[in-house]
């Protein structure tokens, strides 16, 4: 079982690179079919830059305020952090969504395929107080936003 | 139909908005058992691919940093009343599940 | 774990409407309780509407408010109100199922908890569910969390609206279980030497370290409750264990005694409020 696990991991990171990168150059995919490998180099970067060249291919970013953070001033539970991102820039390719406190910062992407708004919501953990960052891929270039949320260490209910 | 994945999609105007209530530990490989001291292996949602149309709407990556039993909410503009909504969740130890729900 | 003297001269230092706890238990009558209780929490947050207390710290505190309505939104217990309702259905070894109990209405909160004068004790929901599944030749189930809890999830869901009243007979062994739970609520105890009182009551609205202090009038609507820090459902007895434990006093059982009065008397002040559980808390 363990075995088969690695194996897993190890599978997707090498179509990434190898067969899907192929035929995607080659023009053989469409955006519809081609699936998005969990991009293990993003999701266990240590630090902001790292995890956004690793998952949108650059770091540098714009503060835009066409971005729109929704989250709480205060999380009461770092457990359990209602986050929404919402954009009206134009042709909105992907969001990355950030935690600047937590070891690892990149929580969560969002490819959007055909016909998607910019407006997704989750709900993720969040290790102390720190910014999350929303980040926006939209006519080739980065575009950011951030919201600070203190993360309370409770006297009783936390 | 999922035994994991609650579905809700209503369309408004030209606009769908989905959400989605996934059943899932979460677990971020770095938390330690209370009661041997041993880590609990890491065991969460990595992928979740959303499809209506026959399009793939949205694909979402995950790390174990979204929250235990997630949640997840995305919109999208093209649908119609009585369309159905696939979303499909692949975990990192090779778990999977799918569910679908017809848009109001 | 016999209180002689109610040990309150901290607890009266904010109020004199704090007199229910001024006397020996048995000196005021619940229906008087009720209202000295009442006045005190709404001197204390002025302009709450009684129904609001239902929803705990959510009902004086804005910020959490909002994230809690996120959540609540699409609440994370919403799958274990099915897994409950699957419970409900499927039946015991012997054909009989938990309707054959409850008069095939799952929504019961509102006749729980009861004195039931015949075995001279505090019947509890939880309690009433066991003993249908031992009565019918199954196991109980264990009383803090897991399948009891997706049960009680459904029927307090199917029980949303219902309204608290919970009687305390004129009977002098109800009167004795309920002032045993009302000197439970303002017993000190544990190494930090709380009462549920000191915080809930005294202090309720202030901080404790980072938490705001939830008032404990309407602290019995909500249950069972999906909390951010459990990452799953609990019983009200669960939370009962866990506060103890947070003041460093030795817990009582789940479903003892000692809870069930205390259950007893925190549902006898909370009545009028409208049941609304399951509910996220964090």
């Amino acid at each position: 079982m363990i075995m088969n696990i690695k194996r897993r991991v190890f599978l997707r990171g090498s179509l990434a690179a190898g067969t899907l990168g192929v035929a995607a150059s080659a023009g053989l995919l469409t955006p519809q079919t081609v699936i998005a490998a969990w991009n293990e180099k993003a999701f266990k970067a240590k630090s902001i830059d790292d995890a956004l060249t690793a998952a949108m291919g650059e770091a540098s970013n714009t503060a835009s305020d066409a971005i729109k953070i929704k989250a709480p001033d205060i999380a009461e539970n770092g457990a359990v952090v209602p986050v929404s991102v919402s954009s009206d820039l134009a042709g909105v390719e992907s969001i990355a969504l950030l935690a600047e406190g937590n070891a690892s910062p990149l929580v969560a992407t969002f490819m959007l395929g055909e016909g998607a708004v910019a407006d997704v919501s989750t709900r993720i953990k969040m290790g102390k107080t720190s910014d999350v960052i929303a980040v926006v891929k939209s006519g080739g270039k980065l575009h950011s936003a951030r919201k600070s949320v203190k993360v309370t260490i409770g006297g009783c209910g936390g | 139909m999922a035994k994991s994945i609650k579905i809700r999609a209503k369309i408004k105007g030209d606009e769908t908005t989905v959400k989605c209530l996934m059943t899932h530990p979460m677990e971020t490989g770095l938390r330690k058992d209370k009661k041997t001291g041993e880590l609990i292996p890491a065991h969460f949602i990595n992928e979740v691919v959303a499809e209506s149309g026959g399009k793939t709407v949205m694909t979402s990556n995950w790390s174990g940093g979204v929250s235990k039993n997630p949640y997840l909410s995305f919109a999208f503009t093209g649908g119609a009343k009585g369309d159905e909504v696939k979303i499909s969740w692949t975990d990192n130890q090779g778990g999977s599940d799918s569910g679908t729900a017809k848009i109001s | 774990m016999k209180i002689t003297k109610l040990t309150v001269a901290a607890i009266c230092a904010l109020s004199a409407s704090v007199v229910m706890a001024d006397k020996k238990a048995a000196d005021t009558t619940p229906a008087e309780d009720l209202k000295l209780y009442r006045d005190y929490f709404s001197k204390r947050f002025p302009g709450i509407p009684l129904n609001e207390y239902g929803n705990g710290v959510y009902a004086i505190d804005k910020v959490s408010r909002d994230s809690w309505e996120a959540i609540e939104e699409f609440p994370p217990y919403e799958p274990m109100i099915e897994a409950g309702e699957g419970m409900w259905n499927k039946p015991f070894a012997n054909g009989k199922t938990y309707g054959s109990c409850f008069g095939d209405d799952p929504a019961q909160r509102q006749h729980f908890p009861y004195w039931d004068a015949k075995r001279k004790m505090v019947v509890t929901l939880p309690l009433a569910i066991n003993e249908c599944r031992v009565n019918n030749g199954e196991k109980p189930l264990k009383y803090k969390k897991g399948a009891i809890a997706d049960l009680l999830a459904y029927m307090s869901y199917q029980s949303r609206g219902q309204k608290i009243s919970v009687e305390v007979p004129d009977d002098p062994d109800a009167l004795q279980a309920y002032n045993e739970g009302k000197s439970f609520y303002f017993a000190r105890r544990g190494q930090l030497n709380f009462s549920c009182a000191s915080c809930h009551m005294q202090s309720a609205g202030m901080h404790v370290r980072t938490d705001i202090l939830s008032p404990e009038l309407g602290h019995t609507s909500g249950w069972p409750v999906y909390r951010s820090k459990w990452g799953e459902l609990g019983t009200l007895h669960r939370r009962f264990d866990g506060c103890n434990k947070q003041v460093r006093a030795k817990p009582f059982n789940a479903q003892g005694k000692e809870y069930r009065n205390l259950e007893f008397f925190l549902s006898h002040m909370n009545n009028g409020i409208e049941y609304n559980g399951p509910s996220a808390r964090k």
